[in-house]
């Protein structure tokens, strides 16, 4: 039996083709100064590697630097002439690195012939290197090089060689368990940009975390005003959190209309980041101060400010690059980035690759937002901000392979995998609204996966074109918010008349009307339920979090393809835009959706022939369904009553009763699974809660839980129908209390289906619910 | 995941295409000439009945599908191109034909029609023209002409009409024909050109309402002043009409209009040309009569050739398989960064 070693890992020479490990090795030993060209760390040790490798070229040892993480073109770039002088292999997927097991770069290894180590050294600590320089002399009988020499620099920590395994936290820096940080400023600083990025570097680094985007519905609100303030707040953390956080402890706010409007949501005591160049008359001006708060006026007494000139120094940092002033402005939010970056020693890598990635072919957008983020960063280590820094250990998270996902992606992902799992191609029929269109964005990229995407003329339309692909026998889904539900609920009918499998996505938005397109509320309950001219009943899923909507979309795609149903599939505009590390699951452990289509005849005709019905049905009373192309069973559906059975036009009266009947039924036999019992399963209150309050309730109820309270928690990912648990739950309980965004919904449901004086409570602004708020609530029920 | 079923290639008659149940328009109703002459064309067509699909929305005319051996969807008031266009695009192994009336296609449904027509998709489109609402009894549509008496305009309709030809055309189509119930063979010849089109075909069919608007189109269709009345177009062919095929259409300035070809001379007689790209002649000619008791052009207007949308659609997701390969859920979950625990 062979196994994977050190001498399987592929490199590539910068200069030609990628090779085995072990094929370097076969004439002497491998001396290597192993890199990381996106951080400084690394290019601080050139000089000192180029003297060390140079040393030992002539002895019986190959000299080489291995750069990681990076194509050959970037490593040629990061080197410049000395790939010339000295070999040089690329470590792309840093394999070698993880073989190594090294966690800091820049870092000098030797390995021996036979693929094991003789020794590494991380970081720049002067004397390991020149231990292990001493061996490799001893080894290959050469001289010792002089190690450190006058020239270098003083010794340093690396940075992380693998992103989040074991990230390198320096000694002199506090550790804290979590912290909330608020980016504000307008809508055209590149906030959310600036938020994603520090989240995704968060995840990186093995962080739990929870983001909450929060934006104005105009692209361009008029630039510096209230209206235009565009936030991001985000809670990191090392151990397992449910929302983006109440206050945050850090606010960043890049002009004077983001600190107006947000600094009241800061902690007491809380640190605030300004830049402090925006802060002109003008400005102040349109943000409704009559003085300048940096200065004057004590709004800012009690919180700890720290104003940087964020716009000059970004214009001087990218002033020698050729960008010119009012373009080097732009990249002021990779300023903040940087800085912030640096207090909560987050790991670069990921933010630079990004930015290559995203402006690639963008050459001097790439250096001018590096050249602000290393600003940033530099600022914050030169300008005595040390005792501000600190840094969060990564989260004990289950292990597995992760990634950061928002709501909307991890939806479309999940009725990709729902398609898989059917095997039923997936077809989109959609319309552009806010907050839904991501889907559409992130579907329309998954060609490879058969999916067809159609952005049609209206919503009417949409809904349309998907049922129409669905009697075709593709995974038809129309995706939309509140004022798009209200267009397709005429289709919608249609879809409960013709028993045909279909999504509708609601991404429930403010209302009503337009109402608050970019803010999040769940007051869709109602409409999804009962929306409808006529008894028209069908089932409604919902899902709870970011990564949730990967299985609520497999889910509702279930129910509707082996029940022959239209199905509402709701989320907001928080679970869209909002993000978490997700723990990928295990594609084989995902449930097949066996979809059964009938292609014999299912009756006899007086005269003894085989004909199809299309209404026979089975024990679920889903009704057997022939797709277009199945010789000898063309049969007609159509909106208008149909017999059971055979489907044929009937205004009996009785037959009208009967069908009602049976389709009230047929969604009640739909099997849910029954509800398990979060908190107290001993519980004296029982929260009910639906969508995605399931953070805050969960937050709250843990903290309230820990205080000796009695308290349950319930989540409803099934609204139609009910679990069948919930009932016996709900009388067990001495008080029940139900959250929800909106005026009460799923109270009214509650109190109607089983009689129980379900206590509602609500919150419509737009913003959701937080924990504490809600710990309060419960606490204060029981106490009663 | 294909869909695609294997089909013995048997011949077909008018009964194999007939239905078993019930035909309930009025007696005397234009739309039974209609469903007559299709029924007894697709056997010609060589097309198989389980391939053949008819969707409908709401009216007199949306009843079609219930009547044909086929399958069938009767929708939703105006909706059927929408409701259709997902099935052409998500199956383009099937025959789709579309069929409503002028509020169907024209009022309630107008968007959908436009756009269907624009995308080109591969639809079969009929427009019955009866110029009336039939199944809600008696009130103006969007082809009614102006000072019409109905239950809905007692004293006379005020708003001008929709031309449809003239809509179908400046909606981009690439198939425009007109013909009439009264006959069947011209019905036959469009319905049959229609269907080998690639791409959506409008056909209008101007359709007698004996209850609520009857005679709409006599004073052009009936047997005896056809030959005068109706301009029968063909292709490659001059425009000309009239028993004697005394009168002919002429171009002017960018308009056409009717002329006495003996005042003219025959070489100033357009000839018609379905296939001009520019669709500007196609529009004049939709337009050469205001209301149905001028002479009428009937015939193909236009036929051009252009990708129908599925066909270009399934070449974009064929080609990003064909250069990235298709893919699994596995490889889905990790296409966005990913980290370790």
């Amino acid at each position: 039996m062979t196994t994977f070693s050190i001498l399987d890992v592929e490199i590539q020479e910068i200069e030609g083709g990628k090779t085995l490990f072990g094929d370097s090795l076969t004439t002497f030993p491998m001396a290597m100064v192993i890199l990381d060209p996106y951080t400084l760390e690394s290019s601080w040790i050139l000089d000192t590697a180029d003297r060390v490798l140079s040393h030992f070229q002539g002895a019986d040892v190959r000299v080489a630097f291995v750069v990681a993480g990076s194509d050959p073109e970037g490593a040629a770039s990061f080197l410049g002439p000395l790939s010339d002088r000295i070999l040089t292999f690329v470590d792309k997927d840093k394999k070698l690195v993880k073989e190594l097991s090294i966690k800091a770069l820049p870092s000098f290894a030797v390995v021996r012939q036979d693929g094991s180590v003789l020794g590494s050294a991380e970081g720049w600590d002067p004397n390991e290197w020149r231990d292990l320089a001493g061996s490799l002399a001893d080894m290959t009988s050469w001289s010792r090089p002089e190690i450190p020499s006058l020239d270098d620099p003083a010794a340093y920590k690396g940075t992380p060689a693998r992103g989040n395994v074991n990230q390198v936290i320096p000694d002199d820096v506090e550790l804290v368990e979590k912290v909330i940080i608020r980016f504000a400023g307008d809508s055209g600083d590149g906030m959310q940009l600036t938020g994603d990025r520090f989240t995704n570097a968060s995840a990186l680094a093995g962080n739990d975390l929870a983001t909450l985007p929060e934006f104005p519905a105009e692209i361009r609100a008029p630039a510096g005003t209230l209206a235009g303030v565009s936030a991001f707040q985000v809670q990191i953390s090392d151990h397992d959190i449910t929302t983006p956080g109440d206050a945050p402890a850090v606010l960043v706010a890049m002009n004077p209309a983001a600190l107006k409007s947000d600094l009241h949501l800061l902690v007491n005591g809380g640190t605030v980041i300004v830049n402090e160049d925006t802060f002109e008359e003008r400005n102040l001006e349109k943000a409704g101060y009559k003085h300048n708060p940096l200065e004057e006026g004590g709004e800012l007494d009690g919180y700890r400010v720290i104003k940087v000139p964020m716009t000059n120094l970004t214009k001087e940092a990218c002033k020698d690059l050729g960008v010119k002033p009012r373009d080097a402005d732009r990249s002021k939010n990779f300023f903040a980035l940087g800085l912030v970056s640096w207090m909560y020693s987050r790991p670069v890598e990921p933010t630079f690759e990004w930015i290559d990635e995203k402006f690639a072919g963008k050459d001097l957008v790439v250096s001018a937002n590096k050249a602000a983020f290393k600003a940033g960063h530099a600022f914050g280590e030169t300008a005595e901000l040390g005792d501000q820094r600190v840094a969060i250990k990564a989260a004990p998270l289950p292990s597995g392979t992760y990634t950061s996902i928002t709501g909307n992606t991890a939806l479309s992902w999940g009725l990709i995998a729902a398609s898989h799992l059917s095997e039923r191609p997936l077809f989109l029929g959609t319309y552009p609204i806010t907050p839904a269109s991501d889907i559409l964005h992130e579907l329309v990229k998954h060609k490879r996966h058969g999916v067809m995407t159609f952005q049609a003329e209206d919503e009417i339309a949409a809904i349309g074109s998907a049922l129409g692909a669905a009697y075709g026998g593709h995974l038809g889904v129309t995706t939309t918010s509140g004022p798009g539900v209200a267009l397709k609920s005429e289709t919608l009918g249609l879809a409960v008349s013709l028993e045909l499998p279909l999504i509708l996505v609601d991404v429930q938005r403010g209302g009503p009307s337009t109402g608050l397109p970019t803010k999040t509320e769940a007051s869709d309950l109602l409409l999804a339920m009962y929306g409808r001219h006529g008894e028209a009943p069908l089932p409604i899923v919902s899902a709870s979090t970011p990564s949730d909507c990967f299985y609520a979309a497999i889910e509702a795609a279930r129910i509707a393809l082996t029940h022959r149903t239209p199905v509402i599939l709701l989320t907001d505009g928080y679970l869209a835009n909002s993000s978490e590390p997700w723990l990928l699951p295990d594609p084989s452990s995902l449930p097949e959706i066996p979809v059964v289509f009938t292609t014999e005849f299912n009756q006899t005709n007086e005269d003894g022939d085989g004909i199809f019905w299309p209404y026979m049905r089975n024990e679920d009373l889903a009704r057997d369904w022939a797709l277009p192309g199945t010789p000898e069973l063309m049969h007609r559906i159509g909106g208008i009553e149909k017999e059971d059975g055979s489907g044929n036009i009937s205004y009996d009266p009785e037959n009208h009763g009967y069908m009602v009947d049976l389709r009230q039924e047929r969604i009640q036999k739909v099997q849910v699974p029954d509800l398990e019992v979060d908190g107290d399963q001993d519980f004296e209150l029982l929260v009910v809660g639906w969508g995605s309050t399931w953070g805050a309730i969960k937050g709250a109820v843990t903290r309230a839980c820990k205080d000796g309270y009695k308290i349950g928690h319930v989540h409803l990912r099934h609204l139609n129908p009910l679990p069948s648990n919930l009932g016996e739950l709900l009388s067990k309980a001495t008080k029940v209390l139900v959250p929800e965004m909106n005026l009460g919904q799923l109270s009214k449901i509650i109190r109607a289906e089983y009689l129980i004086d379900a206590k509602s409570i609500t919150k419509v602004k737009g913003v959701p619910f937080t924990a504490g708020e809600l710990d309060q609530v419960l606490r204060e029920a029981l106490d009663d | 995941m294909t869909d695609t079923q294997t089909n013995s290639n048997t011949a077909t008659t008018k009964a194999d295409w007939t239905s078993d149940q019930e035909v309930r328009w009025c007696p005397g109703c234009g739309d039974y000439s209609i469903l007559t002459a299709l029924q007894m064309l697709m056997p010609e067509l060589g097309v198989e009945r389980e391939k053949t699909v008819f969707i409908s929305g709401i009216g007199c005319a949306a009843r079609f599908p219930y009547y044909m051996n086929t399958y069938g969807v009767h929708s939703i008031h105006g909706r059927a191109p929408a409701v259709a266009t997902g099935l052409a695009l998500a199956r383009p192994d099937l025959d789709v034909w579309v069929v409503g009336g002028d509020g169907d296609m024209l009022s309630i449904g107008g968007n959908h029609l436009i756009h269907a027509l624009r995308r080109n998709i591969n639809l079969n489109i009929l427009l019955f023209n009866n110029q009336i609402y039939g199944l809600t009894k008696g009130q103006f549509s969007p082809t009614s002409e102006v000072g019409k008496i109905t239950k809905s305009s007692p004293v006379g309709l005020i708003s001008k009409p929709l031309n449809p030809l003239s809509v179908a055309i400046g909606s981009e189509a690439t198939f425009v024909a007109r013909t009439h119930d009264m006959d069947r063979n011209h019905m036959q010849d469009m319905f049959r050109r229609a269907h080998k089109h690639q791409g959506a075909s409008f056909v209008e069919v101007l359709q007698n309402c004996n209850v609520f608007n009857d005679g709409a189109f006599a004073a052009i269709t009936k047997k005896d002043v056809r030959a005068d009345m109706l301009i029968d177009l063909h292709h490659g062919e001059p425009i000309l009409f009239g028993a004697e095929k005394q009168f002919g259409v002429i171009a002017n300035d960018g308009e056409v209009s009717i002329a006495n070809v003996d005042e003219v001379g025959s070489d100033s007689i357009l000839v018609h040309d379905e296939t001009r790209e520019d669709p500007s002649r196609a529009f004049a000619l939709s337009r050469l009569s205001e209301t149905p008791d001028t002479p009428t052009p009937v015939g193909v207007l236009r036929a051009v050739e252009s990708e129908e949308y599925s066909t270009s659609l399934k070449s974009q997701i064929d080609g990003v398989i064909e250069s990235q390969g298709s893919s699994d859920i596995g490889e889905l979950l990790h296409s966005l960064p990913t980290w370790e625990v």
